[in-house]
């Protein structure tokens, strides 16, 4: 293990946490918000945004999937000493870690009719986000809202599977953006 | 309190209170089973809302405690000091000035912020429960979207008594899906379910957590003759004289004499602030001397 | 005029400055120790220990004496304490038969490789009140054995040899924790064992019982019931091997129950199992009755519908802290909801009344006042 993978995580777990479990929970529950998060430095090329989110969620109750541009030794260590999170396959995953173009089609879980919740949430590393681009729709969304997406037909297929689907955050830098599967994207 | 964590919780059950709170707020009214805790208070004393209120809150929050809508009932007062020795949180009993509000068997009366968390302490989160007493039954109705039981036990209501004879906690479906408890408030309070303010549900002793996001769509069960009615006494505040607010009924004397009064005591209060005297009341200097 | 009523604050200061008073009671009796109470009431200790789920003889000592004897509520102390203690880890299965017993009676032989031995049992005492306690006299020593080394075989092993009970396999797997994952059904057996042992003692006895009676009669003879102290190993990863960090003492106790058997299959008689801290000798062979009654699915047997097979049932029931926080929350401020009822049942009375306009006058005296009384505070 590298010394590195020793620092970065929360300074103060319980206050960092906090904080940035809030920003977490209000991105969920309003589709297209934006909001900064901070705390803690992964090491690249995980992004600040994404790191925390696992720093903030995970533990050694959910395994994680790596996907391979993310999958390296240093971000292995770190996620590891911070949170004890187990790294698994796709189809075990509670918390999966990529690019779009990474994610995209891996059988991850999607729920069960009676356990909908058993679902895997994805972070999707993003060049950036903004408020453009794609709009969208549903629950935490007043009228409508828009968020630069990777692309738009399979977040449509994913809420066309609700009740059952997976759930997003976006994350760029220090920014992190979320997509449940409530959304209904154009 | 220097023993316990911040907000009393260890970080693995507030990380785990929080992956429930986030699948809940991605699945509107679907009951998230989550690992709930024994806490220092008694089960059905507001522990799920107290461990939902743990996983969300930050040292800088103001939070506000109501019970029956009045900051000052004792299990208001017992659970906002808890928060104010275990999480160093500022307290108020302003509506407006509250970031995260946790309230037993009620909404409060002013309209809530995009910026404000309620947090709702729920005794039985199954909405089909007295339907149907198994939990295995109920997730499966749940699974299957089979709630015609529901529409059935509503419908025995009409013919037997003329109307539906459920007064609170009174069944919603949210965003067209999951039939859903919003746990025993009045249901003069359900329109104001579609809210700008997250919504959080805790049921520490049946161990569920639910949600319900900003400006989802929330509608009570009822029949196209027989539309759902949000009802009310019939009267205005004895206090501060309103004539929109949910009233408490107070015997004030040996021969049953009665007096209404809002069960949102912080906005009956503002009212009188502002100059506002109801049929029984008196200005507000009066009142403090 | 009306003043608001206030003061919500003050009233638990008072109340809890009060009960504190009355904890101590008078004043010129000597206060209890907690080393007197968990010495001279072990039993109640023990059973705050099993319940509580933790076993500690001093906390739950304290929390008996800050209880004032109320064990729900000492149990109630002990659990909110245990949330917030870290977890180093998981022992090692503990070995019953490498206890050191102080009891251990069999009631299917007469007699076996360790014996029959009574230990210190309320059985064969006279229930007569004994007015000499009252006197608080020096109890004479009662006369020692030697300690048996050897260690006891369970009784349950020489049937097993006999391939006539059902056998048992191992399993390397580590059971549900029913105290950190939310309660799923349908239950494993190592789930709703771990369930019955917190379980409130009165509840599992009065299901063991029912059993008994008839409601899914499953003929339980106690094959095996020993009492003593084992001692717990954990696995030190760092040592590579498991050392040991204390000794409990337990109460364990096998049922052996009427066979099943098939064309195929010759009968095997079945079993149920009890485990509990301390000595709890009730609740160790009421938890094996009600184990045996729930397993009827694994055993191919028909579900009666009595409630000591009803899984859901029993174990969303058995814990006493779950059903005495919701049963005495009734207590607390219904106002609202009560109001709201108030509302309803005045505008279906009127609609009703109105219905029956003509025989008004005849309706029931009380209902009549009532809303006299309430029309005219509206007004």
């Amino acid at each position: 293990m590298q010394a590195d993978a020793l620092s970065g995580g929360f300074a103060n777990a319980p206050i960092d946490a906090a904080h940035a479990f809030r920003h977490i929970m209000q991105v969920m529950a309003q589709p297209g918000r934006i909001e900064t998060v901070t705390g803690g430095t992964p090491p690249a090329p995980l992004s600040q945004a994404a790191g925390i989110v696992l720093l903030t969620l995970c533990d050694p109750e959910t395994p994680v999937f790596l996907a391979p541009s993310r999958d390296t030794q240093a971000v292995r260590d770190w996620i590891t000493f911070h949170t004890g999170a187990p790294f698994s396959g796709a189809a075990e995953a509670a918390f999966a870690v990529g690019t779009w173009d990474e994610l995209s089609g891996l059988p991850f879980p999607i729920g069960t009719a009676e356990y909908p919740d058993r679902s895997t949430t994805l972070i999707v590393e993003c060049d950036a986000l903004s408020n453009t681009g794609a709009t969208l729709r549903g629950p935490g969304i007043k009228d409508s809202a828009t968020l630069s997406l990777p692309e738009t037909a399979a977040f449509q297929a994913n809420a066309k599977l609700f009740p059952l689907g997976l759930d997003h955050f976006l994350t760029a830098g220090d920014q992190v953006a979320a997509l449940p599967r409530t959304t209904k994207v154009s | 309190m220097t023993d316990y964590n911040f907000a009393y919780l260890d970080e693995q059950t507030k990380r785990m209170i929080r992956r429930a709170i986030l699948k809940g707020l991605a699945i509107p009214g679907y009951q998230v089973p989550f690992a709930s805790r024994e806490m220092p208070m008694p089960y059905g004393w507001g522990t799920g809302g107290v461990q939902v209120s743990a996983a969300v809150l930050m040292p800088e929050d103001t939070f506000k405690v109501i019970d029956q809508g009045a900051d000052d009932t004792t299990n208001a007062v017992s659970i906002r000091r808890f928060f104010q020795k275990t999480a160093g949180v500022a307290v108020t009993e302003a509506t407006a000035k509250a970031s995260v509000i946790q309230t037993r068997h009620r909404i409060p009366e002013e309209d809530l912020r995009e910026d404000q968390i309620l947090v709702y302490q729920v005794p039985i989160p199954e909405p089909l429960r007295f339907l149907e007493p198994s939990e295995v039954e109920t997730r499966k109705m749940h699974s299957l979207e089979e709630y015609g039981l529901m529409h059935v036990k509503l419908y025995e209501d009409i013919s037997q008594h003329g109307a539906i004879a459920t007064a609170y906690a009174y069944p919603v479906k949210v965003e067209g899906r999951y039939v859903m408890d919003p746990s025993p408030i009045p249901k003069f309070d359900n329109p104001k379910l579609e809210m700008a303010a997250i919504q959080l549900f805790g049921a520490g002793r049946e161990q569920r957590i639910y949600a319900v996001p900003p400006y989802s769509k929330v509608v009570s069960l009822d029949f196209e003759d027989f539309p759902f009615e949000a009802s009310k006494a019939d009267h205005p505040c004895d206090l501060c004289g309103a004539t929109d607010s949910y009233l408490d009924e107070l015997i004030v004397d040996d021969d049953g004499g009665r007096l209404f009064m809002c069960s949102d005591t912080d906005y009956c209060q503002g009212r009188r602030a502002a100059g506002h005297v109801g049929a029984q009341g008196v200005p507000i200097e009066e009142d403090a001397a | 005029m009306y003043v608001a009523v206030k003061g919500g604050e003050r009233a638990i200061d008072n109340a809890h400055a009060w009960l504190a008073e009355e904890r101590r009671g008078d004043a010129s009796v000597d206060e209890l120790s907690v080393p007197q109470i968990r010495e001279q009431l072990k039993l109640a200790v023990n059973r705050v220990m099993a319940e509580g789920s933790l076993y500690d003889p001093d906390l739950a000592a304290l929390a008996i004496k800050q209880a004032r004897g109320d064990l729900i509520e000492a149990i109630f102390l002990i659990r909110a304490y245990r949330t917030t203690l870290p977890r180093f880890g998981g022992s090692v299965p503990i070995e019953t038969e490498a206890m050191a017993c102080d009891r251990r009676v069999s009631a299917t032989f007469k007699d076996a490789p360790g014996g029959q031995m009574l230990g210190p049992t309320f059985d064969y005492t006279h229930r007569l009140l004994d007015f000499k306690l009252a006197a608080e006299g020096d109890v004479p020593a009662a006369e020692e054995a030697e300690a048996r080394d050897a260690q006891t075989p369970h009784i349950m092993s020489f049937l097993d040899r006999e391939g006539l009970i059902q056998p048992e396999t191992d399993s390397d797997t580590t059971p549900p924790d029913l105290t950190r994952t939310p309660l799923e059904l349908p239950a494993t057996r190592d789930l709703r064992l771990q369930s019955l042992t917190r379980g409130d003692e009165g509840f599992i006895l009065g299901m063991a019982y029912s059993t008994q009676r008839g409601y899914a009669r499953n003929h339980a003879f106690v094959a095996e019931l020993r009492i003593g102290v084992v001692p717990v190993e954990m696995d030190i990863p760092e040592l590579g091997f498991a050392i040991e960090i204390g000794e409990i003492e337990v109460t364990e106790c096998e049922t052996v129950n009427q066979f099943q058997g098939s064309k195929t299959q010759p009968p095997q008689f079945t079993r149920g199992y009890g485990l509990v801290f301390g000595m709890s000798e009730r609740k160790a062979i009421s938890m094996a009755l009600v184990d045996r009654a729930l397993r009827w699915k694994e055993l191919g047997e028909d579900n009666l519908g009595a409630p000591a097979q009803d899984e859901e049932f029993v174990l969303y029931h058995a814990d006493n802290i779950q059903a005495t926080g919701f049963l005495e929350h009734i207590k607390l401020p219904h106002y609202v909801d009560f109001q709201s009822e108030l509302e309803l049942i005045r505008k279906l009375r009127r609609e009703a009344q109105a219905n029956t306009a003509p025989q008004t006058d005849t309706s029931d005296a009380s209902g009549g006042s009532l809303s006299g009384k309430m029309k005219e505070a509206a007004e």
